[in-house]
């Protein structure tokens, strides 16, 4: 099932739905990383609220797409992880090194309002 | 192994029906809280295995029972490749190209119990439990 993107301002909201297939993560990859461009796009907020498990793909592929959307001048803000997800990812061996987080899509706005208008690296 | 559920695993969306059905069985078991999104995982990461090396297995979930304990099984078996080396497979980080190299051993550290059986051309069978505690 394709994530939706909404345009707010400067910023895209990619509202995850339901449970992702590996082929969905790349099409959102994919989509934000063009989306990002024809926008112009300041942030992106990925919400995973609706997410009850993100394994090892669906962890890396998240790194990497806040890695692409910063090469293309966007800060991503992962929103929504549950807290039972969380302690999996921890015990799976895996960070969301370098990709800002939030507890929801309202803390994530703030967040991406507070960060610096330049790029930073992750 | 009783209750036993058959998932055959052959393309992506099969990742997500097996880890679905796993986390349903899981919490008819009695698992609750976040035992259901490390058992979750786990599958994910073992079916993600198949498609990725086998192309094509399947997953069979059951409810298990050991030594007084009561749990879960979870075992992925398909008839693949194989894998040369064990040893190599499970540590952090060793892949042979198609991953991070962190499903397995991932998966062995949100289980209970984790035993691997593959030889080269011969399959892989891996078999885990989450007992309750």
């Amino acid at each position: 099932m394709p994530v939706p993107i909404l345009k707010q301002g400067q910023v895209l909201i990619a509202s995850v739905q339901a449970a992702l297939t590996d082929h969905d993560l790349i099409q959102l990859k994919d989509e934000l990383a063009d989306k990002v461009g024809r926008f112009r796009a300041r942030g992106v907020i990925i919400d995973v609220t609706a997410l009850d498990v993100l394994d090892s793909f669906a962890t890396r592929t998240l790194r990497g797409i806040a890695t692409t959307a910063q090469l293309r001048g966007a800060q991503t803000v992962v929103v929504g992880i549950q807290p039972d997800v969380a302690i999996a990812i921890v015990q799976l061996g895996l960070t969301l090194q370098g990709v800002a987080t939030a507890l929801d899509l309202e803390e994530g706005l703030e967040l991406l309002r507070r960060l610096p208008a330049q790029n930073s690296t992750p | 192994m009783t209750g036993e559920l058959r998932v055959a695993v052959s393309r992506e969306a099969d990742i997500v029906t097996a880890r679905q059905l796993g986390r349903e069985l899981a919490a008819k078991a009695g698992f609750a809280g976040s035992d259901l999104t490390l058992i979750a995982t786990a599958i994910s990461e073992v079916a993600r295995n198949i498609i990725s090396y086998a192309e094509n297995g399947e997953i069979l979930l059951g409810l298990a029972s050991k030594d007084g304990r009561s749990g879960l099984s979870v075992v992925a078996q398909d008839h693949g490749p194989g894998i040369p080396n064990i040893e190599q497979a499970m540590q952090d980080g060793f892949s042979t190209g198609k991953s991070l190299g962190l499903g397995l051993p991932g998966a062995r550290r949100l289980m209970d119990e984790f035993q691997i059986v593959s030889a080269p051309g011969k399959g892989t069978t891996v078999t885990m439990h989450k007992w309750h505690r």
